[in-house]
């Protein structure tokens, strides 16, 4: 807030209506399109609420408030500098959902008139049914236009409303939301613990939450919310300030409960959320390889599938009887050392030509790479030894002497890629603090003052894509190990991209955040081909990356889980603008003290 | 060259000349840093006052000539052994690795060094010489004060323990009260004994404090005197002081 009293409009119409109407526009453009790309219509299978709610339903809705809440704080009177929040926000929300909701009614209207089916695939009797709620035009249009309004000042209400109410209606919804998103987990989870009886009385028979549990669970998290208020931010604030041995006192505590609960959780669970698990295990372990490669090193690798193709080749070759040219069927123990051997040896090939450029050519060079491994094995030339587009089939499982880690049993799997992710995590953390990991962080900020305090910047970088190298050939060995087979069109660039997108989501150069990304990224929305908690969303999955990653870099490029040397410098930055008044003062210590200093050496 | 009582000299070019590609940059360079001297190259736009510094360091390898750090050619040895051997360099703008701590900012200095209760008194030094950057330690290099970046850079580069500081234009961007305050600091950590190369554009100012000084165009060096005959040299106020 500005320290300047602002003169606060007369009227509550007394408004910037080109804003306001430009902030309608966008509400309007967005429903549209939201309905265009056809997610509405395909969600509204799944139900949020038995009867009441449909998923479909909820893409379409949360935009205006969504839009409502960021239009009032937008819009601002011209001449006036900082005001306070009041009614005139709910005015704006009211307004910009209102116009939204009568680009709806135009879109029916549309729907009805013209046939744009051509062009346009989603533009179909379902769209205009759904959009009506079945009740004929002009009940459809009335209720989205009323809706909207009504959406949109709920969404500008939530910068009036006090801070409990806004805190308990948020836990609320977003509760409700993430309860019914995580049915089938719920469904696995009450059965391996033996409460069936939970999960009967949360959800209906067809899926979505029943309303006696809606209202049971929402004031359940409603209270929740008011007892844990202030306690969460003041335990993790208290977590933030903790020095030396305290802080790793605690962390050692967290890590062994997030271990345990990783090692036990999966026998409650049944085969397809292990199954599940496991693909995100997978995708953590390349996502924790990438973040050295690029958190750390800051070198943008656009190939790294490259890697993952490797280790799943190199065990493919090695352990099948169908290999097509070689197959010395080892055991996968012994398989994973040549894993490493080659992993290191395609690391540094690819490594040693681009590392000598810099951003963007790095980028684009290592995509390159990325798509010759793919096409080198997908090659007539190499088919002969690797089978080419029909691939090594008939990969055994990896025999452990007890068990046999095997794609039929996923909890196996898991527990096999847990055991990777550990080591991955552990050597992460351990070079993240270590001379090399200083030296990966130098070069990232600024490879020629780096190069002038005397790192080797060539080998440090090299360091940097072997280790990522060598994580991802692991992860690229348990995928063969797991599905039995491998293909080239298991190795597409899409991986690539879409692990870069985990790292960057969840936050680059965090440990913690990589493990959050995956978990939100592949375990609810899925990996390029292994389906997440959302189903319904397999169609937009690619979308939603899209706009999560454009949405992220524009709003909080620090990712997800922010490090706590992010967190530290955000705080600083307030420190700092509160400084900023003090500065001439502080400008003068410093003289005195150099001046102090130097007299003191002489 | 004026030698100073039959001593070696710290860091020497020998008719150093080197190439980016095909454009010739310095062109047979003689240049000699003597112990415990506080001396300034000066010159213009593109003379090849920054490529100096980076054939100092082993950054850009000489096409001809020798660069000599204390009696031994060192035109093949790699960054890594210069500054061991006690060349370092506050590049120019300061240039801190901006989103680490300043704590980290000095650690990275003495990145070659592995004594560590020698790291550990350096540290201290430091924070006797600049106590502003001891409150900062925990904060990000980035969101500091321009003067307080300086501190940190020449305190990341006291961290190698040079025997020979290279500044890279240390006034650039810094604002004009704090120019000065700069130049005293560099007088200073002189006054202490440490031998500094200078590379500046603002000549007054950086022949006020220093014993000696080469002008350098289009990467050939034109005057070469004390500090006191090149203040008085009228080419030099003409093509220099006179813009300054």
């Amino acid at each position: 807030m500005s320290v300047i009293a602002a003169p606060v409009p007369s009227s509550i119409l007394d408004q910037d209506w080109r804003k306001v109407l430009r902030w309608g526009l966008i509400c309007g453009g967005a429903l549209i399109a939201m309905c265009l790309v056809g997610m509405p219509v395909e969600m509204d299978r799944r139900a949020i609420i038995e009867r009441y709610l449909s998923l479909g339903y909820l893409t379409v809705l949360f935009i205006p408030v969504l839009v409502g809440w960021v239009a009032s704080t937008q819009v601002v009177l011209e001449g006036v500098e900082a005001r306070k929040q009041g009614p005139f926000d709910l005015v704006t929300g009211f307004v910009v959902g209102a116009i939204g909701g009568g680009f709806l009614a135009l879109l029916m209207v549309a729907l009805d008139s013209w046939n744009l089916r051509d062009p346009l695939v989603n533009w179909s009797p379902k769209l205009f049914r759904f959009l009506t709620y079945e009740n004929g035009m002009g009940f459809g249009a009335v209720a989205w236009i009323v809706t909207g309004a009504v959406l949109g000042l709920v969404g500008a209400s939530f910068h009036i409303v006090p801070r409990t109410v806004r805190r308990v209606t948020s836990f609320v919804v977003f509760g409700l939301i993430s309860l019914s998103i995580l049915e089938s987990l719920i469904d696995d989870l009450s059965e391996g613990f033996r409460l069936e009886w939970l999960d009967e009385f949360m959800f209906a028979k067809k899926g979505g939450l029943t309303v006696t549990s809606t209202i049971v669970i929402g004031a359940a998290i409603g209270v929740l919310s008011l007892v844990t208020d202030g306690r969460m931010k003041a335990a993790t604030e208290r977590y933030r300030n903790m020095e030396g041995v305290e802080r790793q006192k605690t962390s050692i505590v967290l890590f062994v409960v997030i271990a345990v609960l990783c090692g036990v959780l999966p026998m409650f669970l049944g085969k397809i959320m292990n199954e599940l698990l496991a693909n995100v295990g997978l995708f953590l372990l390349l996502a924790l390889g990438l973040n050295i490669v690029v958190g750390l090193a800051g070198l943008l690798d656009l190939g790294y599938v490259a890697f993952f193709a490797v280790g799943g080749y190199t065990t493919a070759v090695l352990t099948s009887p169908n290999s097509p040219w070689f197959a010395p069927e080892l055991h996968f123990g012994i398989a994973l050392i040549f894993v490493v051997i080659f992993a290191t040896i395609t690391g540094l090939v690819i490594g040693a030509p681009v590392i000598r450029m810099r951003g963007d050519y790095l980028a684009i060079v290592t995509l390159g790479f990325g798509e010759i491994i793919r096409l080198l094995f997908m090659s007539d030339w190499l088919g002969p030894y690797f089978g080419g587009a029909q691939g090594v089939t008939n990969i055994p499982g990896v025999d452990l002497g007890f068990a046999t880690v095997k794609g039929t049993d996923p909890r196996s799997v898991f527990y096999l890629v847990l055991f990777f992710c550990a080591i991955a995590i552990y050597v992460s953390w351990r070079l993240q603090a270590s001379r090399l990991g200083r030296a990966w962080m130098a070069i990232r900020e600024d490879e020629q003052v780096a190069e002038a305090m005397g790192i080797n910047t060539v080998s440090a970088k090299l360091m940097a894509f072997v280790v990522g190298a060598v994580l991802a050939s692991f992860s690229g060995a348990v995928l063969a190990a797991k599905v039995g087979s491998v293909f080239p069109t298991s190795f597409m660039i899409l991986v690539s991209i879409i692990i870069l997108v985990v790292v960057i989501v969840g936050g680059m150069g965090n440990i913690a955040g990589v493990m959050v990304g995956s978990f939100v990224l592949i375990g609810v929305l899925g990996g390029p081909k292994q389906p997440g908690l959302l189903q319904e969303f397999q169609n937009f999955k690619l979308l939603i990356y899209g706009l999560l990653l454009v949405f992220m870099m524009l709003k909080r490029p620090e990712g997800l889980v922010p490090s706590a040397r992010r967190s530290r410098e955000l705080h600083q930055e307030e420190f700092l603008q509160d400084a900023w008044l003090q500065d001439d003062k502080l400008d003068s210590d410093d003289e005195v003290s150099v001046g102090d200093g130097g007299a003191e050496e002489q | 060259m004026t030698g100073q009582d039959g001593a070696t000299a710290l860091l020497e070019f020998r008719q150093v000349n080197t190439h980016y590609g095909a454009v010739h940059i310095l062109k047979d360079v003689d240049l000699a840093i003597y112990p415990g001297e506080l001396v300034c190259l000066l010159g213009g736009n593109a003379s090849g006052k920054s490529t100096t510094l980076k054939t100092l360091l082993g950054m850009v390898t000489p096409t001809s000539g020798e660069v000599v750090l204390d009696g031994e050619v060192v035109n093949d040895k790699p960054t890594s052994y210069r500054v061991t051997n006690g060349v370092t360099m506050v590049p120019e703008n300061r240039r801190l690795f901006k989103r680490l701590s300043v704590g980290e900012n000095l650690e990275l200095g003495a990145y070659l060094r592995t004594d560590k209760d020698g790291i550990a008194e350096d540290l201290e030094r430091i924070f006797d010489l600049f106590p502003r950057v001891k409150e900062r330690l925990s904060q990000k290099a980035g969101t500091l004060s321009g003067g307080e970046q300086q501190m940190v850079a020449i305190g990341r580069a006291l961290m190698s323990r040079p025997r020979v500081l290279l500044m890279d234009e240390p006034s650039m961007g810094l604002a004009p009260a704090l120019v000065q305050q700069n130049f005293e600091l560099i007088r200073q950590i002189h006054a202490d004994g440490m031998s500094i190369f200078m590379v500046e554009q603002n000549a007054n100012m950086a022949l006020s404090i220093a014993d000696r000084g080469w002008v350098l165009q289009t990467g050939r060096v034109v005057l070469d005197d004390t500090a006191e005959a090149l203040l008085a040299n009228p080419e030099l106020r003409a093509s220099y002081l006179g813009e300054g």
